[in-house]
């Protein structure tokens, strides 16, 4: 095909390369920056950034356009266009939590239907300490509730703890377990944690029930004086979501370090040999016992973490939150991008949360539009439609239908893990 | 020379059959030793019990006077005693190179806090790593495939990767089942040569679980020999040979008849 060689000569020679990935993203931040309202230029910027990854540039360059991209132009359209900066926080909070979930499910192999659990441990640990939630098991006498806003960050790590420790918890009764069957426990018990979430609120309240937890303390302002010092004073409610943006894209970018760190190290390379063959693992000396914890451990600690920037976010949270779909979800999003690859599991991430916030929507708007503008299709007119069909009914099948075909079509993912060659050199 | 290996007794019942009964084997450093049998004689029971996968019923088998029953599979490669299998078991979507890697994990000196902080000790260490990799991978003979993916490698480099990923755990025993299977002739002879060149240079013991003939006469020291779960000879190759037992146990008897050995199976 013409037009894909094209693509392929402008992207791998570093000179084409780079003015391609630059005129894509000035002309992508241009549309954005004129049509604040449509979705085709936002999601050209986003291609942009898919664009750039695939270019073959030197790496400060790839770095600094990135940056360019995420740290100045993303937050410039969040205050022209609101939404935009919630669809991008979003994104970054599912990327972790795919992230996470790729350890488990991609490098070690163990599938976990569950994983949506750790996610909600993190966010009611800040939740229920974050909000005078506490107060209704410990007396305020003893603390007043709830904590300063600067115990956010002490939270922060909070959260890394109660994930992995939740995640050694569930791994524990779950070792001996392969496949079908340890889907089955740990579906299980991402419904336990729900359920208890659910019904923790008597005979102590803990969790308040499916009334769920408000108002949770967001993050401290910390920077403000310095903002002012140096004359922007923007109020805290146009702060607070540029803040939360930056907050996720500094955690997903650790993530991403920690993710390639344990994935080119001996501890990726066990996991990666436990998934393919376990006796054989451990017939070679790696302690199965140790590495399926870590495995869940490490995976689970992400979603601890981005539990409690999540509960800080939505400054409230009900156990609807952390349903059985959400753990699906997440699991499509890395089957989607490509099993124990980062790259896939980031685009994975952050297409399948676009499409659902995004595209399918704006797809139902345009028909609705459609519709009530009388429009004839092959000479049947949209507005004699039932009701019944009410477009945005189909997300979710559209939706379905896209998982089904990529599965059929694309079963490695969009960005399937590749094998890292390496030279071998002599001592 | 020093027994590495000694055990006594081994007995393993699956139900109602008995796959092993009251085996004892010696092991003398630095030799070469080849377990033979018929099909379902236990030669493959008695590599699981030694490492760890299967727990013994009955018996001892200590390494280097050490009890080794009990102990999980990783803990036994840990002490040096290492193996390959039948039914070639590799990381199949794995390359080369990695799946070497992978054998030296229990000799890896690193914790989490080194692989997350990547100090120079991650690096020294992670760089020994693949330079002995490579040294393994030139000792089999595979170094120009160190980057295939081993489901993509020819059978009798699969077989050889599996020896090399045995080796890489630094075993001072390694039990090999059946590493000429399905391999030529001329394969199997390279094969042995390896094997002799292992202990020579290494110090290596082996212990072999082997169907050819040939292989077996020409590199094993010892020959034992199981039937039904017993051993029923043990020796120099030339003796084993001509021991009436054994031809009994490959060919049966010359009249009709119940073997003796049959009634404890």
């Amino acid at each position: 095909m013409a037009w894909r060689i094209t693509l392929e000569a402008l992207v791998n020679r570093p000179v084409p390369a780079a003015i391609t990935a630059m005129a894509f993203i000035a002309l992508s931040g241009y549309a954005v920056a004129h049509f604040p309202r449509s979705l085709l230029a936002f999601l050209l910027f986003q291609a942009s950034i898919l664009l750039l990854y695939f270019c073959r540039v030197t790496p400060w360059l790839k770095a600094s356009l990135a940056t360019l991209s995420l740290g100045l132009l993303m937050p410039i359209f969040g205050t022209i266009n609101g939404y935009y900066l919630e669809v991008a926080t979003q994104v970054g909070i599912f990327v972790a939590l795919a992230l996470g979930l790729n350890i488990v499910v991609g490098l070690a192999g163990l599938l976990d239907l569950g994983y949506v659990a750790f996610f909600a441990v993190g966010a009611y640990t800040w939740a229920i300490f974050g909000s005078p939630q506490a107060n209704k098991f410990i007396s305020e006498a003893v603390i007043k509730f709830p904590l300063g806003s600067e115990w956010f960050f002490v939270f922060l790590v909070g959260g890394v703890i109660t994930g992995a420790v939740t995640g050694i918890l569930l791994g524990l009764p779950v070792l001996r377990l392969r496949g079908d069957y340890l889907a089955i426990v740990t579906l299980g018990f991402g419904e336990v944690i729900r359920v208890l979430a659910n019904n923790l609120d008597k005979p102590i309240n803990f969790t308040n029930g499916p009334k769920g937890i408000t108002p949770i303390q967001r993050p401290p302002l910390f920077f403000q004086p310095l903002l002012k010092a140096l004359g922007i004073d923007l109020p805290a409610t146009a702060l607070y979501p540029l803040y939360l943006y930056f907050l996720v894209l500094l955690i997903v970018g650790v993530v991403i370090l920690v993710n390639r760190r344990l994935e080119n190290s001996h501890i990726g390379r066990a996991w990666e040999a436990v998934r393919e063959d376990e006796v054989a693992a451990q017939a070679m000396g790696v302690p199965l016992v140790r590495m399926k914890l870590m495995a869940f451990a490490c995976g689970a600690s992400f979603a601890g973490v981005m539990g409690v920037v999540f509960s800080a976010k939505q400054v409230f949270i009900n156990p609807e939150s952390f349903t059985f779909l959400e753990s699906i979800g997440v699991l499509a999003m890395v089957i989607l991008g490509g099993m124990g690859s980062i790259p896939g599991a980031i685009l994975g991430a952050t297409a399948v949360t676009v499409l659902n916030l995004q595209v399918l929507k704006g797809l139902s708007l345009w028909l609705n539009e459609l519709r009530n503008a009388g429009v004839t299709i092959l000479g049947y007119n949209l507005a004699d439609l039932p009701t019944q069909l009410e477009p945005a009914k189909y997300e979710r099948m559209v939706f379905g239908a896209i998982l089904v075909l990529m599965v059929i079509l694309r079963p490695q993912g969009i960005i399937p893990s590749r094998r890292r060659t390496r030279e071998l050199v002599e001592k | 020379m020093a027994i590495l290996l000694e055990a006594r007794q081994v007995t393993k019942r699956f139900g109602g059959l008995t796959a092993l009964n009251e085996v004892d084997l010696d092991l003398e450093e630095g030799r070469i030793v080849s377990i033979i049998g018929p099909n379902g004689a236990g030669k493959t029971t008695l590599f699981n019990v030694f490492t760890g996968m299967y727990a013994a019923d009955g018996g001892e088998v200590t390494f280097r006077g050490k009890s080794l029953l009990g102990l999980t599979p990783d803990q036994i490669t840990v002490l040096g005693v290492c193996r390959t299998f039948q039914n070639i078991r590799l990381f199949a979507n794995m390359t080369a190179v990695e799946n070497i890697l992978v054998g030296m994990h229990s000799r890896v000196d690193l914790g989490l806090w080194h692989v997350l902080a990547r100090g120079p000790k991650f690096h020294r260490e992670e760089t020994r790593l693949w330079y002995r990799a490579a040294e393994i991978l030139d000792v089999v003979g595979l170094r120009a495939k160190a980057n295939e993916l081993a489901r993509n490698l020819p059978y009798g480099d699969q077989r050889r990767l599996e020896v090399g990923r045995a080796l890489a755990s630094e075993p001072s025993l390694l039990l090999l089942d059946e590493p000429t299977a399905g391999m030529t002739q001329g394969e199997a002879r390279d094969l042995m040569a390896l094997l002799r060149r292992l202990v020579a240079e290494y110090g290596l013991t082996i212990l072999l679980i082997e169907h050819n003939m040939r292989v077996v006469m020409e590199v094993s020291d010892r020959v034992t020999v199981l039937d039904y779960g017993e051993k029923i000879a043990e020796g120099q190759p030339g003796e084993v040979q001509k021991n009436a037992r054994v031809i009994e146990a490959y060919l049966g008897r010359k009249k009709w008849g119940r073997a003796p050995e049959a009634e404890h199976a």
